[in-house]
């Protein structure tokens, strides 16, 4: 099977359309980013509280709201915890002006929550929210009262299955206390003793995430000064093997690519977060890869006919290379949907940003990289055909390239 | 060419059965085969649940400490030298990057005095530098080397502090490290605790360390010594078993005084170290407040033994030789091993500093049960779709570029197994990309061989073409990433890093299965006895 057979499409010709659509959505990006919803950073990255809290049944947003606002000073965001198996999970923020109040603030948000839906006046433990230490602690005596014989070791080894089968089989949240008869060892002595220690409030928190606001801005340079000095090593590997007008269009295109895509989350609101850079990193990875896999192409081309002007040249190896840079977006495309649609709440902002970042990492090495080589070299042959412009230094194009090229092929 | 052939099957098979190896040992059944797997994969607390707290240690309060116990030894020593002086104080700073700005203020030292001043300054406390601020006016600072090395020991020893204070949890494979290059944090990750307030009361909980008065002892047993007093403890007083020490044989007890003589907060440092019969020894130092209560005592009690205790357990009983102030030696310790030890216990008792919590996240097993299995689907789903495209794409030789892909999976795991590397969210992305860049590969290859048999080729001469001139592309994409993964990982901060190691270790795996197999796999195919007349792709 065979899609794409000898095609001569002039990709190039058509250049500017996708150039003007880039200019577009960069615009709108940006626009977005600076006067509308910004960049919807993560907690890691502002500083601050999240907790992602599981309810039992549907849980009241605005109630939480009102009584999270109550208790904790500064902006409190309640937001519902889309995809996957994440049903009624919501996420609660808050700001946190300084390292001082994260403990502070963490212990705030379990108390408001226990004292809004639990039962935290009855002595009970809240089952749903005990870790195997502190369920251990709880049951030791009244159990060895009870007279349930068991020695030390089947007595860890009990609280660790209890606790197993909350969080692996209802996924952190049970409703009924018969939803335990499953755990091996059971019996009434110990689900007597259980019911009468512990409680089942109606939430379970899932995940606890507090960044100071010193750490948050940290990260967040770090990350980006990383990710620059990737891109600064890849522009001069590619120059070393090419041109160095070769390397600063792959550059600007994959930089073309990060902006657009962070601009699309600005959007759609969607939340940058440290996996999110992660996603940001594999989308530069992939449309460098793109890119590199069009330019090798445009450089043994260039070797064989040196006469044909370099748009065309640039055509056909965009041509010869369509049938591979379809099948590779397309299967990546699969991989990343499957992400996208299955992949469940954690990685939602990830495969967001890869969907969007294929998408423009495919286009951008045709319409972005290639342009910007074509340009600068179309602009450097007027440069030399006009007699009373300056010498440029630079060796003409075809002998550069077929220099880098035999030593490559060595 | 065929002998060559079978010596690359080899080394082929011999790599399967060494990743294999390295992923799931030798299983005899399907329990252990998940048992070994689940063992030697490391998953990221983001994954497998856990809590991960980083804490900044507050550096300037040990610099601030080392110049009040200088000021109390300048004091001494002025005095002897009869020269006298006004005021003497260090100045406050609140934050880790004022560490630096540590001060001694001296004022009113008569300027007769001033060359002698001088002198013994640079005499007796080389890690400071003496301005003058006027004729009798001075300030010291600490030198920025000594000021590196100082802070570096702090953080150094409050790992250490915060490691014994956990291992005292039992919990598993807890880890305590220092983080960040210049900053003064340190990394608490404590797989599988979602219940991290615990564990930050007791990284937090002042003095475990105590120096207590022996009363009585050793006993063999508790019995023992309760018949020895009558079976009632002379008042003030407790029983403390001691650390099983090598050598000895049974238990020990000592009676000791409730009240300890000195505690773990006057501890300022502990090293082992040799004395002149190259026995091993710890010397230790305390604080000037802690070294005259120590000295009082010590004087009047010469010949009595005193217990070192941590957490309630007697870790080393020493005899009085003579006075000690500020700092002192155990001495006659059996091993290098027993001397270090005793120092890590005595640094242990206190934190230099105090630490200020700047990051906590903590993962519910559920969540990290959640993700696993969300992920793993996903990544199923995503692996089918692309294997049966490939296979109905390139037919025959999409068999060829999906046991590459499977192989390169296997080899990405093993290698993340061999090197205890953890495997977290970031890395998955990381993985993916490698699948994105494998698949590449192989198309990359296919296309170029087709279009060589378009042109005419045989089939022989087509395969040939095709890995040769896919070679330098695949080359130039994967250098190009690996360059950029090795900023990644120089300059990037722990998520960053996850992502380029994985994703390293995956390209470097395609370019052996994507190449160096799938070539194989090929010409395997057609050194057959009969000549190919076609080739499915």
């Amino acid at each position: 099977m065979e899609l794409f057979k000898s095609t001569n499409y002039d990709f190039l010709g058509k250049k500017w359309a996708f150039i003007i659509a880039s200019l577009v959505l960069t615009v709108a990006g940006l626009g977005s980013i600076f006067f509308w919803h910004g960049i919807n950073y993560g907690i890691d990255f502002r500083g601050g509280a999240m907790m992602t809290v599981k309810f039992a049944s549907a849980p009241d947003l605005q109630k939480i709201r009102s009584v999270m606002e109550h208790a904790i000073k500064g902006e409190v965001s309640v937001v519902d915890f889309k995809g996957g198996t994440a049903v009624n999970s919501v996420s609660i923020g808050t700001e946190l002006q300084e390292e001082r109040l994260l403990n502070q603030n963490r212990d705030t948000m379990q108390n408001v929550l226990s004292s809004t839906f639990g039962q935290p006046n009855n002595g009970k433990l809240d089952f749903n929210n005990a870790s195997q230490q502190a369920l251990a602690e709880r049951l030791r005596d009244p159990l060895a009262r009870a007279g349930v014989p068991m020695n030390d070791q089947q007595f860890q080894k009990l609280t660790s299955d209890l606790v197993n089968v909350r969080d692996k089989q209802y996924s952190g949240l049970i409703t009924d206390f018969n939803q335990l008869s499953s755990v091996p060892g059971m019996n009434p002595g110990i689900m007597n003793t259980l019911q009468q220690e512990s409680y089942l409030a109606p939430f379970h928190i899932g995940e606890v995430q507090m960044v100071g606001p010193k750490v948050g801005k940290e990260l967040r340079s770090k990350a980006v000064l990383a990710t620059l000095y990737a891109l600064a090593g890849m522009l001069a590997y590619i120059a070393f093997r090419f041109e160095w007008i070769y390397g600063l269009g792959a550059v600007i295109a994959v930089f073309h690519d990060t902006i657009i895509t962070v601009g699309l989350m600005s959007l759609f609101n969607e939340q940058i977060s440290m996996t999110v850079i992660a996603a940001l990193l594999t989308l530069v990875g992939y449309s460098m890869n793109d890119t590199i896999v069009i330019f090798d192409r445009i450089r043994e081309n260039l070797k064989i006919s040196r006469r044909e002007p370099l748009e065309s040249v640039m055509n056909r190896a965009v041509n010869q290379t369509l049938s591979r840079t379809v099948m590779t977006s397309g299967l990546t495309f699969l991989t990343v949907i499957a992400l996208f649609l299955f992949g469940g709440p954690v990685l939602h902002g990830f495969s967001f940003a890869l969907v969007c970042g294929i998408i423009v990492g495919t286009y951008s090495s045709v319409f972005i990289a290639s342009p910007i080589v074509l340009f600068w070299h179309n602009y450097a042959d007027q440069r030399r055909k006009t007699p009373a412009a300056p010498v440029l230094s630079t060796a003409p194009r075809t002998e550069a390239v077929r220099k880098g090229s035999t030593k490559a092929v060595k | 060419m065929k002998k060559n052939l079978k010596f690359r099957t080899l080394f082929i098979v011999a790599t399967i059965l060494v990743c294999l190896f390295g992923i799931i040992g030798v299983p005899k059944s399907v329990d252990e085969l998940k048992r070994n797997f689940a063992d030697n994969i490391h998953l990221g607390l983001d994954l497998k649940g856990g809590s991960h707290l980083v804490l900044e240690v507050q550096v300037q309060e040990a610099v601030k400490a080392d110049a009040d116990q200088v000021i109390e030894r300048l004091k001494d020593d002025l005095k002897k030298e009869n020269i006298t002086w006004t005021d003497m104080q260090s100045s406050d700073v609140k934050t880790t990057d004022d560490a630096d700005k540590v001060t001694i203020n001296i004022k009113g030292i008569p300027s007769n005095n001033s060359s002698a001043f001088r002198s013994l300054v640079s005499e007796r406390y080389p890690t400071y530098n003496l301005t003058s601020l006027n004729a009798t006016d001075y300030s010291m600072k600490m030198k920025p080397t000594d000021l590196l090395a100082l802070e570096g020991d702090t953080v150094k020893r409050t790992v250490d502090t915060i490691m014994n204070r956990i291992n005292g949890l039992g919990l598993t494979e807890p880890t305590v490290t220092e983080y960040g290059s210049n900053t003064h944090e340190v990394l608490v990750q404590l797989p599988g605790v979602d219940d991290p307030a615990r564990v930050r009361e007791r990284i937090g909980t002042a003095a475990v360390l105590e120096i207590d008065d022996v009363k009585d002892g050793p006993f063999p047993t508790k019995d023992a010594a309760m018949a020895q007093h009558g079976g009632v403890l002379p008042l003030n007083t407790v029983l403390y078993k001691a650390k099983p020490r090598a050598g000895s044989e049974g238990e020990q007890w000592y009676l000791v005084t409730k009240n300890p003589v000195i505690t773990g907060s006057v501890m300022r440092n502990a090293r082992p170290g040799q004395d002149e019969m190259r026995k091993w020894e710890t010397s230790f130092t305390l604080s000037p407040e802690g070294g005259r209560r120590f000295g009082r005592y010590t004087e009047a009690n010469v010949g009595n033994k005193l217990a070192v205790v941590l957490d309630k357990q007697i870790v080393s009983v020493a005899t009085i030789q003579s006075k000690i102030e500020d700092s002192g030696r155990i001495t006659g310790l059996g091993s290098e091993q027993e001397a270090e030890d005793l120092s890590s216990y005595l640094r242990s008792g206190s934190l230099p500093a105090s630490v200020l919590p700047m990051q906590e996240r903590s993962i519910g097993p559920s969540l990290g049960a959640d993700s696993i299995k969300e992920g793993m689907m996903a990544g199923i789903v995503g692996l089918l779709a692309v294997i049966l495209v490939m296979l109905i794409y390139y037919k025959r030789s999409g068999i060829n570029a999906v046991l590459a892909l499977l192989l390169n999976t296997v080899v990405l795991l093993a290698a993340l197994a061999y090197f205890h590397a953890v495997l977290t969210l970031p890395g998955i992305a990381g993985v993916i990309l490698t699948i994105g860049m494998a698949v590449d590969s192989n198309v990359l290859i296919f296309e170029r061989i087709r279009e060589e048999l378009r042109s005419g080729k045989s089939i022989v001469a087509a395969v040939d073409a095709g890995f040769g001139k896919a070679w330098w592309t695949i080359v130039d994409t994967h250098v190009t990433t690996v360059v950029s993964c090795a900023f990644l990982f120089l300059f990037g901060e722990g998520p960053v890093k996850g992502f380029a190691i994985t994703l390293t270790i995956g390209l470097i795996a395609n370019i052996f299965t994507a190449v160096f197999v799938s070539r194989t796999i090929f010409d395997y195919e057609l050194s057959g006895q009969r000549r190919l007349e076609t080739l499915s792709i």
